[in-house]
């Protein structure tokens, strides 16, 4: 189904929730107005639903062509590229002394939402070229950027991340690929998996960025510095020039996101590739994580984007198919007339908004981090867009899953038949909770880097934040919703998130480790529901201040049922985070079995 | 040469149209409006001429409620050069009829001296048909409608017609009102840079008393209706019954 941007609730989010207005005053934003922020998200949008959305079902069904090294990408991709490049949507934010649009990362997460939700196997090319945006935009040297950056802000060039290698997965301190000093460049060899975008015939360069060892590197995360490593080699003068030694060996079959190619990328067969150095030797992990946050950042909007074009699939079916009798106050002959489906509807919906406003707030925080000229707010954000990251990529790609399978069940057997395009979201989904971190990763990066090493400062702050939403709920008269309900549903989420960081900061053993993702989830769920109160409140003023439309009277009701059917969850992960940690560190591995 | 295109903000063509309670006409509150996609060929149009050297300013005009603004903002991230908003009323349920919107044209042609009218065939909300044809009368201009292709050499203009059985091909002295049909061209995105560009470009803002022109309506809306619901069809059991029932209704 064509993939619709749900623009109002992207503008209420951003002006009513992220205050887009103060934004815009921060330094270099300026252009960012509301106004302004309509009309591009207006376009975005157009650019979604009628080039990009149309060519998801062609990519899942066609995938991808492979032959001696070349990828073939499906028809109409390449030409939409093109458009892509032309229109410059390739990459808003970057600098505009490079040629990009300067845009506050929190509008381009509206744009990435989009993209990613019409077409996630096609927006992936792009949101790789982002990242490799910023690792040379941070960390190259003048002439590295200046040779690579502007091809890579337009999108006349691609970028990739080169970081998997067949033992070296979620630990990245067993990579063994090897750089050689060889005069101004190094010599790169060794193999890389997974590399998304590795090869495809979009663009006439693909520029690698590769996490490979220098002779005398030490061992472990250490001694890993990062190489620019372009397909084509390029001239005195700008042109392409020599094929670089480095080939693309095969594509995977995947189960979702089939016209993304997965490339196996072999470097140095015949002597070395030629690489740059980025930055100094042996700290490339530390630029990597740098652009982190960015990447998991677009990986949870991804999560979001799917979410909501499932819903909207799944919600236009259940309008249009009729089946049994539905109760008579439904006002609807058609199956959205059934409780059940009305449920199911509902955890898709409310699940997809709660999770728009964490992702979008994360990335109003990541502007004031990089923007504000007060040091105090500009640390405190930072604090807070580190907390926010993993619970954002975590929650909100588990979601996408979830939301896509119940996406299927109100199809009924239609939604399993692959004609329909249900399946389509949740094999595509699938993959959001693996790369850039999978959610086991983003726990452990919750609990550890998030909790323990600030001793929970960034989490008791925010649940500040939310009680002063709570407060704000419980002055609240009108009569547009229950608000001294609302009020508590918020504040007994803030008592969780400080009960279970408490309880993370006294634990001596590996019970965080073993409950982590609980804790991910239990956060996901318990911010969601402060997220979802201030948008009550906002939507409440609508309504009693006369100026509420269909859309604020939905969000309200939406509010509502994520407080009764959603936010009830996180009381019993509490409950299991803090009981079940020794009965998962008491099973061993012995007592599985022997896997014969 | 200078063109003028007047463009109007109508109901999105996505949108499902409800009629208001009181029969009045269709509820436009709360509901997401665009440019009438004949204007944005109309637009469109002009910058391919721009683009082919021919015309060297595009004026946008758009005459209604101030929100307007947002689709002359649209025509400006498209590459119009500037814009022209006449404030004619703030009633959004207020439609200008196309004899008020003809007059306030002419005066802003009689202004700017384009050597074109470029715009859209019809808009649409209420699928009128007139305005162009009623600016050319104004204006003592030539016309050609329905456009499909337009070729402009010299002092003529050649324009293929879209009319009932076919194409038709006429040639038209210059000044001319073309008004455009859906097959003349596929209007394009704008661009990410050409929006944040379009902010800075120039837009007046005016009102009809500025053109000396009374908007009030002449015309009664007399009631407005949804379209009847499809009834249930009927099982016939043989062709004979088929071809009896096509002749009742007077279908063969």
């Amino acid at each position: 189904m064509t993939y619709n941007a749900p623009i109002e609730d992207m503008i209420f989010v951003l002006e009513e929730l992220c205050g887009l207005k103060d934004i815009a005053e921060l330094p270099g934003l300026e252009e960012a107005t509301p106004d302004m922020v309509a009309a591009i998200l207006e376009e975005a949008g157009k650019f979604a639903s009628q080039v990009l959305s149309p060519l998801n079902a062609v990519g899942d069904i066609k995938g991808l062509g492979f032959d001696k090294g070349e990828v073939t990408t499906p028809d109409g991709w390449k030409s939409a590229y093109d458009q892509l490049v032309e229109m410059g949507w390739n990459s808003p934010t970057a600098d505009g002394e490079h040629g990009g649009m300067g845009l506050p990362a929190v509008v381009n997460a509206c744009i990435q939402e989009m993209f990613q939700g019409a077409n996630a196997a096609f927006q992936l090319c792009p949101m790789l070229t982002q990242g490799a945006i910023e690792a040379v935009e941070g960390f190259a040297s003048p002439a590295l950027k200046e040779t690579y950056l502007p091809k890579l802000v337009s999108g006349e060039w691609t970028g990739t991340m080169n970081l998997t290698e067949p033992q070296a997965g979620s630990d990245l301190a067993a990579i063994r690929s090897k750089a050689v000093p060889q005069g101004d460049h190094y010599l790169i060899s060794g193999q890389k998996i997974y590399i998304t975008h590795g090869e495809h015939d979009m663009t006439e360069n693909i520029i690698h960025l590769v996490l490979a060892r220098l002779p005398d590197a030490p061992a472990g995360v250490k001694g890993i510095s990062l190489f620019v490593v372009p397909k084509f080699l390029i001239t005195e003068d700008g042109s392409l020039g020599e094929r670089n030694d480095m080939r693309c060996v095969s594509i995977e079959h995947k189960l979702g996101i089939h016209a993304s190619p997965t490339c196996t990328l072999a470097f140095g067969d015949n002597g070395g590739a030629v690489g740059y150095l980025v930055g100094e030797p042996n700290v490339g992990l530390q630029y990597m994580f740098a652009m982190m946050n960015n990447a998991r950042l677009n990986v949870g909007l991804q999560g979001v984007g799917i979410a909501e074009h499932a819903t909207q699939h799944a919600t236009h079916y259940a309008m249009e198919r009729k089946q049994g009798g539905t109760p008579e106050d439904s006002g609807v002959a058609t199956i959205i007339g059934h409780p059940d489906v009305r449920r199911m509807l509902g955890l898709m919906k409310s699940r997809t908004e709660a999770a728009r406003i964490l992702a979008y707030r994360a990335a109003r925080s990541l502007d004031y981090s990089q923007r504000s000229v007060d040091a105090n707010e500009k640390a405190r954000h930072q604090r807070r867009v580190d907390l926010l990251i993993p619970v954002v990529k975590g929650w909100s790609t588990e979601l996408s899953v979830q939301t896509a399978s119940l996406g299927i069940q109100v199809h009924g057997g239609m939604g399993y038949v692959e004609e329909t395009g249900a399946a389509q979201y949740l094999r595509d989904a699938r993959i959001t909770t693996i790369y850039e971190g999978t959610t086991g990763i983003q726990a452990l990066d919750l609990i550890g880097r998030k909790i323990l090493r600030d001793r929970g400062k960034a989490a008791l702050e925010i649940v500040r934040d939310m009680r002063a939403t709570a407060l704000v709920l419980a002055d609240q008269q009108g009569s547009s919703a229950d608000w001294p309900a609302l009020s508590g549903v918020v504040s007994g989420s803030a008592e969780l998130i400080e009960n279970v960081t408490n309880w993370i900061l006294e634990q001596n053993g590996h019970e965080p480790q073993a409950v982590a993702t609980d804790v991910l989830e239990l956060f996901g769920i318990a911010l969601g529901a402060w997220a979802m109160g201030d948008a009550a409140l906002s939507a409440g003023r609508h309504i009693e201040g006369r100026s509420g439309t269909a859309y604020h009277d939905a969000k309200m009701k939406t509010v509502k049922f994520y407080m009764a059917n959603v936010v009830p969850h996180a009381n019993a992960l509490s409950m299991i985070i803090t009981g079940a940690a020794p009965s998962i560190l008491n099973l061993k591995a012995s007592d599985f079995g022997t896997a014969a | 040469m200078k063109v003028l295109v007047p463009v109007k903000r109508v109901i999105d063509y996505n949108v499902k149209v409800r009629v208001k309670a009181d029969g009045s006409g269709v509820d436009l509150a709360n509901v997401k409006m665009s440019m009438n996609p004949f204007d944005e060929i109309s637009v469109e149009q002009a910058i391919r001429l721009k683009e082919a050297g021919q015309v060297d300013e595009i004026v946008v005009v758009s005459i209604g409620v101030k929100q307007a603004q947002e689709t002359l903002r649209t025509a400006l991230a498209m590459g119009a050069d500037r814009a022209i908003l006449v404030v004619a009323t703030d009633d959004l349920h207020n439609d200008i009829e196309p004899l008020a919107v003809a007059k306030i044209l002419k005066a802003i042609v009689d202004e700017e001296k384009p050597g074109l009218v470029l715009t859209g065939k019809q808009a649409i909300d209420n699928d009128m048909n007139a305005t162009g044809q009623m600016l050319s009368a104004l204006l003592g201009w030539s016309q050609a409608t329905f456009a499909s292709e337009v070729e402009i050499a010299g002092d003529k203009a050649k324009v293929s017609r879209e009319v009932d059985g076919g194409m038709q091909t006429i040639e038209v002295t210059m000044p001319t009102v073309i008004t455009v049909d859906l097959r003349l061209n596929e209007p394009r995105y704008a661009s990410l840079p050409n929006i944040m560009k379009a902010k800075k470009k120039q837009m007046d803002e005016k009102t009809p008393a500025n053109y000396g022109v009374d908007v009030t309506n002449r015309l009664e809306i007399v009631k407005t209706v949804e379209p009847a619901e499809r009834a249930a069809g009927i099982k016939v059991a043989s062709v004979d019954e088929l071809v009896a029932k096509l002749k009742e209704a007077g279908a063969v």
